[in-house]
């Protein structure tokens, strides 16, 4: 009983980890319709801008602004420089993603090297809490928390601010929006550029848990898509119900058949797109 | 026009098969290597180009059919003829299985899917260390035979590879002309119109996949006997990658562009290769260029170009009879 309370208990954690990124793909092809496909290199440089800065000053904090850093400055490159020009071309925004996902990877195994990197627990949080009378790490817990928040604060700035008004409104009709004065180009770029915020921090707060290594980023990008097709596109809820769901399969495939874990969780995903192809959340 | 293109397709036929003949052995390792990617660029532009399906995960069909090419040669038979059929047939089936799957979504979510598909094979492929021998791949697979040939010296497999290659393309550029090609064309400017002109669109679609699942499957037997070693990485992004940068800088939406893709793209792995380990970086970089700078690729542009100087020429010749004519 215990050893199945803190598998499922490994499994929300994990799958709190997912949302990060799917809320962050929710905001830039959910919400935006921009397809990225850099989404999980975001998160493999996150990690590693993290790894460094916190080998370098021994700081959590200082990881996580740094990557947030490094990849806000890159999305916005690829927003004003490459995306902003193909805004209606879907196929070309795929392409040129596609080139970023490998040009970051291959820059990435250059500068990190192609061992398999993991971020130290931090300090306080390295130790581990009794549950039913077994161990489990703390840090687990503290991922939970950092989801419910982001959860939270995602819920409010979307439902509940003028800003998040704006995005629904500019989602929703984008001339009619510009009309009423919203400024669509600048909203969009801060949208696209806080998704990958996200996306950076799960990199780094997932360090101590997944880790860093040459081919996470599609590895990533591949569960991320998942979760967003599995809980219906676009919506904040379905991805967080996805997500956590996702977490929960993926850790029972690895105990139960270890060599096919993946279709643990690739097969709920077609067999949704079968028979409910708008998703957990959508209308069918 | 009929008959002209047909001649130039049996000059380019000869060509390619006399220089056989001609070229090194380290030359024509390059050329197979270039002719196989290009009929995996060519399936992959039989979607993107010509139906507006772009598939990141069209390297399953490749890899699978490369396996299942290689647990035959190793365990069976290399006799070509029985190789080929199982790979064609493994490749169709597997086409109309995920067809099926992937073709309920279009646009975007087709081609996330198709990213899915092809995540779902690599793990396999990876995972499954009993039967494919995992990272380390799947190693041995002899050259094939028939009867009493055997196609192991670089020029007799560059052969083989030409006939197969030729009979692919030949069938490839007549489907695309053929009222189903440019049934599939009109699917790619507006699904919506074609259907309600009667065509059935999704039938349409599938049969191109099919077709398309097929082709790619040829060149992962081909691929794997050429190499004598499967690795996941022929189901893997990158290698699907690679099959959509050919399409791309050649021009998609023709069958020639894929062919010249195939040649600038193999050369320049070769080339850089040899000097740097960035090869992915290199090829990050060229999707990007394209995109921004040249998204008709070489072909269409170059073909443009050449027509504009023949009918200019043309027209000067006009006016020079016309002055001669004037004169008197």
């Amino acid at each position: 009983m215990s050893l199945l309370v803190i598998q499922v208990l490994n499994g929300i954690s994990y799958g709190m980890l997912l949302f990060l990124l799917a809320a962050g793909l929710t905001l830039t092809f959910g919400l935006l319709r921009i397809v990225n496909l850099t989404h999980g290199s975001y998160y493999m440089l996150g990690g590693y801008v993290g790894y460094a800065t916190i080998r370098y000053t021994g700081s959590f904090l200082a990881g996580i602004l740094a990557s947030v850093l490094v990849v806000s400055v890159i999305a916005l490159a690829m927003q004003l420089f490459l995306l902003e020009r193909f805004a209606k071309n879907e196929r070309a925004q795929v392409l040129l993603t596609f080139g970023c996902l490998f040009l970051i990877g291959d820059l990435s195994l250059w500068i990190f090297g192609g061992t398999p990197l993991r971020i130290p627990t931090p300090y306080p949080l390295d130790g581990s809490v009794d549950v039913l009378g077994r161990p489990f790490p703390a840090y687990r817990f503290v991922l939970i928390a950092i989801g419910l928040l982001v959860a939270l604060l995602l819920w409010w700035f979307h439902d509940h601010t003028r800003v998040g008004t704006w995005v629904r409104g500019a989602v929703h009709n984008r001339d009619i929006a510009q009309a009423l004065g919203v400024n669509v180009p600048y909203l969009t770029t801060g949208v696209f550029v806080l998704g990958a915020a996200l996306a950076a921090i799960a990199g780094v707060v997932g360090g101590p848990l997944v880790g860093m290594y040459p081919g996470g980023d599609i590895e990533i990008l591949g569960l991320t898509i998942a979760i967003i097709i599995l809980g219906g596109v676009g919506s904040f809820g379905g991805a967080f119900a996805a997500a956590i769901l996702v977490g929960l399969l993926d850790t029972a495939g690895r105990i139960l058949f270890p060599d096919f874990a993946l279709f643990a969780i690739f097969g709920p995903m077609l067999l949704m797109l079968a028979f409910r192809p708008g998703g957990l959340a959508g209308q069918t | 026009m009929r008959h002209t293109s047909s001649i130039v397709f049996l000059v380019f036929a000869a060509l390619l098969l006399g220089s056989s003949w001609l070229l090194s052995p380290y030359h024509l390792v390059l050329a197979t290597r270039i002719l196989i990617l290009a009929l995996f660029a060519m399936s992959l532009d039989l979607l993107d180009g010509y139906v507006g399906l772009t598939s990141l995960g069209h390297a399953v069909f490749l890899g699978t059919s490369a396996y299942v090419t290689g647990f035959i040669a190793i365990g069976y038979s290399d006799n070509i003829l029985l190789l080929l059929g199982a790979s064609l047939l493994i490749s169709g089936c597997l086409g109309a299985l995920i067809g099926l799957l992937v073709l309920r979504a279009t646009g975007v979510y087709f081609l996330m899917l198709s990213l899915a598909v092809s995540q779902v094979a690599w793990g396999i492929a990876w995972q499954w260390r009993s039967l494919t021998g995992g990272d380390d791949g799947l190693a041995g697979i002899p050259r094939p035979s028939f009867s009493d040939w055997v196609f192991v010296s670089s020029s007799s497999f560059y052969r083989l590879t030409t006939i197969l290659f030729l009979i692919a393309a030949g069938l490839l550029i007549r489907l695309v002309h053929s009222p189903f090609g440019l049934s599939l064309q009109g699917i790619r400017e507006s699904a919506l119109r074609m259907q309600a002109l009667g065509y059935n669109v999704w039938l349409h679609k599938y049969i191109a996949f099919v077709i398309s699942s097929v082709v790619a499957g040829m060149a992962g037997m081909l691929l794997a006997l050429q190499n004598g070693i499967v690795t996941p990485t022929q189901l893997s992004l990158h290698t699907s990658a690679i099959g959509l940068l050919m399409a791309l800088v050649g021009g998609a939406g023709t069958m020639i562009g894929p062919m010249i893709g195939a040649v600038v793209v193999v050369v320049l792995e070769y080339g850089v290769s040899q000097y740097t380990e960035r090869w992915i970086t290199l090829l990050g970089i060229i999707y990007i260029v394209v995109v921004v700078g040249a998204p008709d690729g070489i072909y269409k542009p170059l073909k443009n170009r050449i027509v504009q100087q023949f009918s200019s020429l043309r027209g000067r010749l006009k006016d020079r009879r016309w002055a001669k004519f004037s004169r008197h």
